[in-house]
């Protein structure tokens, strides 16, 4: 038992850490994961995550958005204390969650921060029924309940995500549900710990097109009705679109641009956030001809100064092979990482022809 | 970067698995019934445990009262003829069984649980953990089995209870990389993240998340390892390492040999115990041939199947 | 009208497994002519991939063909012997498959491989195995410098190409393409499809490009065939399928699909899953999850109806015009 002086947050986590005024519910600075590649001795480092600032606020749906190496399922993992930050921090109600040490903070955390994973194949143990998650999550997080209690709380969760009668469908083993079913027990277990912030991991990749559809449209539900921020994480702008409310681009580990979705996809500012925005495939549009661009997202291995993505870009200038861009200010609430970049101007609201730096 | 959907293999898998959804013991029991070797290693195991625990119904002669005609032949009396000292050798390989069985069952029962624990943990754990278990697993691989014995058997008792902490300390070890390579290969599954980010215990998902998705294997362990310590547990009584006032079909070879039997024509009594310890074995290896089969489907027989060409 | 490169005709495969048969594909017909360009769209368990294997003549047990013909430039392939196959493999069509991480061994430097599959087919001098290599790798932007490579050394963009690459070797006159983008991140899927079009437009080859995310399909293909449960759902020119689909699931995948152009309108989806293929629902196999489904819908199966340019399998199109030729 840890001996903590009464001043700081002590056993209670809740009662001790504050949503900040502005209702800020998570705010990373810096944020930064490293991994070692090649033996113990190896000086190699691949940078999956390099110095990401962000912030999610309550009922808020954040998108991060990138392809794959772009970082974006670190920081999922990283968020989801599966491992800890290379440098950086991570503050959730005003607490530095790496720095959680007592299993009874540790809960407290997870019991507030769940995580719906990217497979629902392989996310839910075989070997027991579907109501396995969610009767665990509540023994661990709501120990306040009894077993009739227990149970009936599994039932509501199941009935909020739409899978009826929850009561038969509890009893179900994995094996019978079809994909989008057990997509639907993923967040049916988040929402059992009566969560702030859920991390969603690609919650659709895996699943067709057609039920897609329905698994987004209960995400932007749960914010109505559970009071939950989402965090989603996907490489389908398409879908960011449809649910946030914020959308962050990532480009091999850097964020490259963040702002208010709406905003974000009718004025992109970031050369890579256009290139994206060109090639997503939309069966309803002609499809606008994008540059012969065959160019990948690097592996980052020991980066020297510059923006990762110059090569691909046709923007480029000699400051970019040698500053990293930061963030600039774009317009209310929206930046961009880019030396070339063109804020709007803030008098007539939209892009200035004149270069402004 | 997995994001493809799944495409023409789980498509059967769906539209086959959904097709019938039974209990795990209804789709067992169905199992072994279609499975010939399944059938035939669970006749053969049953017809040992009824002999072990009803021994009196079967041979109705004291084992070890030496009260017959010294190495009489194969008779009506004597289904076996009797032992250099009168004794009859069906009585014997009946009442042994009992003892072996036990030997056995008690030895891969052990030496299962503890390669279970030890590999699991080595494999979720990893680090330095991982290194330590693997180093002491490969300690006790290293290890010759017999110096060990007669290492062990100087020190202790001679009897049943020696020889099972000697098997066990000797067979686990193989068993522990085994479920250790199994181990690594599952801690990539999804379900063992969703099961830290809750907030379980290393422990608890160690025991309840991983250990139970990998019974097939661990029982398919504990199979194949009785096959191995049956013959292993009768090799070493036969060397006269075991407790020879204990009747198991180990200490049945070794009085054979001191007995002189095949010098004294006396075929059955050497045969007879080496017969049942084959049979033992076999019951055990067929049931594991079938475990393997009933787990992954990829293994079972072709039955070839009429594929018409279409005219 | 010329004959038609490939002709399939009233195509059925089966699993045959211990206690059922359960049919993947029914009865599916369709046709590619020279140089033409075929989605073939669905989702998971509608049995494209099956049906794309049948064509190939890959599938292996418990898969077979129970019915049908696949009558390439004039063969009943599924009738040929394994060595009449062979010569018409690879030279006459070619496969690639979906994830090419699985289709590619990694033990092997990409020019090996190659150099295997042309000696599988064709008498080659080394020399001319060599240079072959070089110009398919070059047609798909590749630098012949990454003969040398091995699989893992390139990233996915390229390998996927490489494959191509590997396909048209003979220069065949069908190449048949497995979801080969579904690996791939947007930008280099785009970069793909743009590839594929252009090599078809040079070469002159025809595509059956199966996948199950329709706006892959949806600025390149020349007709789109959706499937659903086995069987044709709908089949017609590209542009009319988009503009204009006819089938209520057809619909129903169009609007599932969220935009990022354009206003922001609700997604629809489409309620329940794709049925299991060893029960399938009686009378029309979409008619459960479908929101204009009749009375009649559950008890009668729908034949394929002509309507203008397309075919729909659905009864609302059944008055409209007398069914296809078809089972």
């Amino acid at each position: 038992m840890s001996v903590v002086p009464a001043a700081t947050a002590g056993s209670d986590g809740a009662a001790a850490a504050t949503a900040g005024s502005d209702g800020v519910l998570l705010q990373t600075a810096g944020l930064t994961r490293h991994f070692r590649l090649g033996g113990l001795l190896s000086r190699r480092m691949l940078h999956a995550v390099d110095d990401l600032d962000m912030v999610i606020h309550e009922r808020e749906i954040v998108a991060l958005v990138g392809e794959s190496g772009s970082g974006k399922t670190t920081v999922a993992r990283l968020l989801a204390m599966i491992y800890p930050p290379t440098r950086g921090t991570i503050l959730y109600r005003g607490r530095s969650v790496h720095k959680l040490r007592s299993r009874k903070d540790v809960l407290w955390y997870r019991g507030e921060v769940p995580m719906v994973f990217q497979d629902p194949y392989s996310a839910m143990n075989p070997v027991f029924r579907v109501s396995h998650g969610v009767m665990r999550n509540l023994k661990l997080h709501r120990p306040e309940l009894d077993g009739e209690q227990r149970r009936e709380e599994a039932e509501r969760v199941f009935d909020i995500v739409g899978l009826n009668p929850a009561a038969d469908m509890l009893r179900k083993f994995p094996y019978e549900m079809s994909g989008g079913q057990r997509q639907r027990v993923g967040f049916a277990q988040a929402l059992a710990v009566r969560p702030k912030l859920i991390l969603a991991d690609e919650p659709v990749s895996m699943l067709d097109v057609s039920i897609r559809a329905g698994i987004l449209n209960m995400m932007a539900r749960l914010r109505a009705e559970a009071g939950a921020s989402l965090l989603y994480i996907t490489h389908d702008i398409a879908s960011a679109r449809y649910v946030a409310d914020r959308i962050i681009v990532m480009y091999a580990g850097h964020a490259v641009e963040q702002g208010p979705t709406e905003v974000v996809l009718s004025r992109p500012k970031h050369p890579y956030t256009q290139l994206l925005l060109s090639a997503v495939p939309d069966p309803r549009a002609k499809a606008v001809p994008v540059s012969a661009d065959s160019g990948e997202p690097p592996r980052v291995i020991d980066p020297g100064e510059g923006c990762r993505f110059r090569q691909r870009c046709r923007y480029a200038i000699d400051e970019c092979a040698r500053v990293t861009p930061l963030p600039r200010p774009m317009g209310p609430s929206h930046d961009a990482a880019c030396h070339v970049a063109v804020a709007d101007s803030i008098e007539e609201g939209t892009t200035a022809s004149a270069e402004s730096r | 970067m997995s994001t493809a959907i799944i495409t023409s293999d789980a498509e059967t898998v769906d539209a086959v698995a959904t097709a019938r959804p039974q209990s795990a013991f209804a789709r067992f029991t169905q199992a072994i019934i279609h499975n010939r070797k399944a059938t035939a290693g669970i006749v053969i195991l049953l017809i040992l445990v009824i002999v072990a625990i009803f021994p009196g119904v079967f041979a109705h002669d004291d084992p070890q009262a030496a009260i017959y005609g010294q190495n009489l032949g194969v008779s009506a009396q004597h289904l076996l003829g009797t032992t250099q000292l009168g004794q009859d050798v069906f009585s014997q390989v009946v009442w042994g069984t009992r003892l072996t069985l036990i030997v056995t069952v008690v030895v891969s029962a052990i030496a299962t649980v503890i390669s279970m624990i030890i590999g699991v943990t080595a494999a979720y754990v990893g680090g330095l953990t991982d290194r330590s278990l693997s180093l002491l697993t490969d300690i006790f691989l290293i290890i010759p089995t017999l110096p060990l014995l007669i290492v062990l058997a100087s020190y202790l008792p001679p009897g049943s209870v020696t020889m099972i902490v000697v098997l066990t300390a000797t067979s686990w070890a193989f068993q522990a990389r085994q479920l250790r390579s199994q181990g690594l290969s599952l801690r990539a599954r999804e379900f063992l993240s969703a099961a830290k980010v809750r907030g379980e215990r290393t422990s608890y998902i160690i025991f309840v998340e991983i250990i139970p998705t990998m019974t097939s294997l661990i029982v398919a362990s504990f199979l194949g390892l009785s096959v191995f310590v049956v013959g292993f547990a009768a090799g070493l009584q036969f060397l006269g390492l075991g407790n020879s006032t204990e009747l198991t079909w180990g200490t049945m070879l070794y009085y054979a040999q001191q007995g002189g039997a095949l010098e004294a024509g006396n075929a059955w009594w050497a045969l007879a115990p080496g017969a049942a310890v084959a049979f033992m074995g076999a019951g055990f290896a067929l049931v594991n041939y079938a475990f393997d089969e009933i787990g992954n489907p990829a293994l079972r027989p072709v039955r070839k199947r009429r594929v018409r060409k279409p005219a | 009208m010329s004959e038609n490169l490939l002709e399939v005709e009233d195509l059925s495969v089966s699993y045959l497994t211990d206690t059922a048969d359960i049919g993947a594909v029914e009865h599916v017909s369709l046709s590619v002519h020279a140089g033409e360009f075929l989605g073939i769209v669905g989702e998971s368990g509608c049995g494209k991939s099956t049906l794309l294997f049948a064509i190939a003549q890959l599938l292996s047990p418990p898969a077979a063909i129970t019915s049908g013909r696949v009558v390439f430039k004039g063969q009943d392939l599924v009738q040929l012997s394994e060595n009449s196959l062979r010569l018409v493999r690879w030279r006459d069509y070619s496969v690639v498959m979906q994830s090419a991480m699985n289709a590619l061994n990694p033990m092997k430097s990409i020019g090996a491989q190659f150099a295997d599959t042309i000696r599988a087919h064709e008498h080659m001098s080394p020399v001319g195995i060599k240079a072959r290599s070089a110009e398919v790798l070059h047609l798909v932007g590749i630098d012949a410098a990454h003969l040398e490579s091995y699989p893992h050394q390139l990233s996915g963009g390229m390998r996927q190409r490489a494959m191509i690459a590997m396909a048209l070797l003979f220069t065949p006159q069908l190449v048949i393409m497995d979801e080969p983008t579904s690996a791939l991140d947007v930008v280099a899927q785009r970069s793909l499809m743009t590839q594929i079009k252009d090599l078809q437009q040079q070469l002159g080859f025809a595509v059956i490009f199966v996948t199950h995310d329709m706006s892959v399909v949806a600025n390149y293909s020349d007709r789109v065939m959706v499937m659903y449960a086995g069987q044709v759902a709908e089949l017609g020119e590209t542009k009319s399928i988009f503009d204009r689909p006819l089938h209520p699931y057809s619909k129903g995948l169009l609007d599932a699909f969220p935009s990022v152009r354009g206003p922001r309108r609700p997604l629809i989806g489409i309620p329940g899953s794709p049925p299991d293929l060893g029960r399938p629902p009686t009378g029309c196999r979409f008619h459960p999850r479908c929101n204009v489904a009749m009375p009649q819908c559950t008890t009668t199966e729908p034949e394929l109806y002509d309507v203008d340019d397309a075919q729909v399998r659905c009864l609302l199109f059944a008055e409209h015009a007398a069914p296809v030729a078809t089972r």
